[in-house]
């Protein structure tokens, strides 16, 4: 079965003064009807550039998605116009975004901003779009939904606004949410109801998620099969269980030694371990592997060849000359 | 609404007060009075001018004749000008309808160019029709009224002959052929008083709209598809419009600062010539009556930008 979506060989690519930055160079993601993907890495990664490339919600100039196919359903996003994506916008593909307290218009109400999107795609009267929004939010589970309709962002608190934004992006039952770390702006109580609401609402529509975190608790709870980027690049594709249970990649093993684990803290108090260093900055990236400044077990062929992507076991593949060694 | 309305009105009695006495205090420490005219004529008596002066307690302390002052003018006696031969306020509504004319026209005028073009320069930032855009809205705010005002008598009036050189207001003809002329000889001065609002409002209009392009909710609204046009009028005018609604509230004293200017030059009838009139004549009960009706006017315009203000962003509450 062909997948959802298919991303191959996105490369997606910012002018800045000091030279061309390589935010995205050459991911290759998919995902299948129905499916929970999560996309992990640190901050500047670029898992939020590659999600935002898929509906050119990037800004462009300076961005640029300079090479690369994003399919959707058979047919290739990358070179339609804005006014064609516009289609595929919250119609197939809805989109909920990392800051419920920003991503709102503070002079429109909540009411407004979900029906306006039904109104955009589908054929409803007002009154039908009012009735639908008013579903959609007793949906997330917003109290009093009728009266809380015509209420503006400023009114809702962070874990409230986050259902809206939720509410929103399934307003017109699209075939894949991207869910670009909708609970991390949350504090943590919140973060697990979102987290199981979104969980929900996927049953309910059978959409496909794709969930962008640097939380790999989150990761652990949500995903069927999990993404890691760094520097731009995926560096280990597997299976959730796969991923958590025998990590291949240096930098995925770092990642899951930094959660910090409760159960073995009360045996014997250790230093909560963390990756030195920090993600490079992508105007003109190191030859060779990309993460080997800050790895453990870099060798000399790590700083002259670049890993490719490669399947090591069925459905897992990762980017790392440690494999070809063993 | 009309209780905030209200409550805004209260407020603004005091600070009224407040302006009349430092205009009252500025006016009455300023050298020349109503009659150093008198003063100075041969054919008036030193006795008669004095008595004259007594009569009419000029030489109280000032004290006493803010308080005459602010009486009369609390009871509708806004005072007679010695050199117009005519009641203040009777002169003053002679004059207004002019200036609210032109200021008035001006200021649309203004706003018809900036919003539209500062928005669709915002939407191309650094194109071409952005860099001309910029360019002569830097131009239009680096040359003073009183320069541009005298190029366009020179080129209009002068050398093409288009359009009259002196404003009047008993403009000869009825109906349509009033309206025209009436048009016509505003021409210049609007469009010298409205071309230089809108070099300054075009590049603030600008910058609001792209403070606002880049947030996250107008992403939001591009990712519900809903077309560039819409994400700019709904999402990102509505809430640059907030900035800009501020600036053109405090700008006004500045645009009829403007206009006096304006007026001298284009021999405009209105508030401001009556103004620079009446202080070259030491006609002090019409300089303090129009720098009175100045002050009134901007603060209205504050209370019509706060009224905006709520009406514009739903997080400030008219309470």
């Amino acid at each position: 079965m062909a997948p959802l979506l298919e991303i191959k060989g996105l490369k997606t690519h910012f002018s800045t003064d000091d030279g061309i930055l390589q935010a995205v160079d050459g991911v290759d993601i998919s995902i299948n009807k129905g499916e929970t993907l999560c996309v992990v890495g640190e901050s500047g990664c670029g898992k939020t550039v590659t999600a935002m490339s898929i509906l050119k919600l990037i800004a462009m100039p300076p961005g640029r998605i300079a090479a690369g196919q994003i399919i959707f359903e058979g047919r290739d996003l990358v070179p339609l116009t804005s006014q064609q994506l516009d289609e595929v916008r919250a119609k197939e593909i809805g989109f909920i975004f990392q800051e419920p307290m920003t991503s709102l218009n503070p002079v429109l109400t909540v009411g407004e901003q979900i029906a306006e999107s039904l109104r955009r795609h589908e054929a409803v009267t007002r009154k039908q779009a009012l009735e639908r929004t008013i579903e959609m939010l007793k949906l997330v589970q917003i109290p009093n939904a009728e009266g809380r309709v015509h209420h503006y962002p400023h009114q809702f608190s962070g874990g409230m606004r986050q259902r809206v934004m939720i509410a929103m992006a399934l307003a017109c039952k699209p075939k894949l949410v991207i869910a670009d770390e909708p609970t991390t702006a949350l504090d943590v109580t919140i973060q697990a109801q979102i987290l199981d609401l979104l969980q929900d609402m996927k049953e309910r529509f059978g959409m496909a998620v794709m969930l962008i975190t640097h939380a790999m608790g989150v990761v652990a709870e949500t995903a069927q099969r999990v993404v890691v980027m760094y520097a731009g690049k995926v560096v280990e594709e597997a299976l959730v269980d796969d991923l958590f249970g025998d990590p291949r990649h240096p930098y995925t093993q770092g990642l899951i030694r930094s959660i910090p684990r409760i159960d073995l803290a009360s045996e014997h108090k250790t230093r909560l371990e963390a990756i030195g260093g920090s993600v490079p900055i992508l105007v003109n990236p190191p030859v060779g592997c990309r993460f080997a400044p800050r790895c453990r077990h870099a060798m000399s062929i790590c700083t002259e060849k670049e890993p490719v992507l490669r399947e090591i076991a069925p459905g897992h593949r990762m980017a790392c000359h440690l494999g070809d060694a063993s | 609404m009309s209780q905030y309305v209200l409550r805004r009105i209260l407020i603004a009695i005091p600070s009224l007060l407040g302006i009349s006495v430092v205009l009252f205090v500025v006016l009455a420490l300023a050298p020349g009075d109503p009659f150093s005219e008198l003063a100075t004529n041969p054919n008036v008596p030193a006795d008669v001018a004095a008595s004259l002066r007594a009569k009419f307690g000029l030489d109280d302390p000032i004290y006493l004749r803010y308080l005459h002052w602010i009486s009369a003018m609390a009871h509708g006696d806004w005072g007679f000008s010695f050199v117009s031969r005519m009641n203040v306020d009777q002169l003053i509504l002679q004059r207004l309808p002019a200036t609210l004319y032109v200021v008035g026209s001006a200021q649309i005028l203004a706003l018809l160019i900036a919003i539209p073009v500062g928005v669709f320069a915002a939407t191309k930032p650094y194109s071409l029709f952005d860099q001309i855009a910029n360019t002569l809205a830097f131009v239009g705010f680096s040359l003073p009224t009183f320069f541009t005002g005298i190029l366009f008598i020179l080129i209009f009036s002068v050398t093409l002959d288009w359009l009259p050189l002196v404003y009047t207001t008993d403009v000869k003809g009825t109906g349509i052929h009033w309206v025209l002329e009436m048009i016509r000889q505003a021409i210049m001065p609007v469009a010298v008083l409205g071309l230089f609002q809108a070099a300054s409002m075009t590049r603030f209009v600008r910058s609001a709209m792209l403070d606002v392009i880049r947030l996250d909710y107008v992403t939001t609204a591009r990712a519900k598809g809903l077309g560039q046009a819409k994400v700019i009028v709904k999402h990102v005018m509505r809430n640059a419009m907030i900035p800009v609604v501020t600036l053109i509230a405090l700008q006004m004293p500045a645009v009829f600062g403007g206009a006096i200017v304006t007026e001298q030059i284009f021999r405009i009838p209105g508030i401001g010539s009556l103004l620079i009139s009446s202080i070259l004549a030491n006609d002090t009960p019409v300089v303090m009556a129009v720098t009175f009706v100045f002050a009134c006017l901007v603060v209205l315009f504050n209370l019509i930008a706060d009224v905006l203000y709520g009406w514009l962003d739903p997080r400030i509450s008219l309470r």
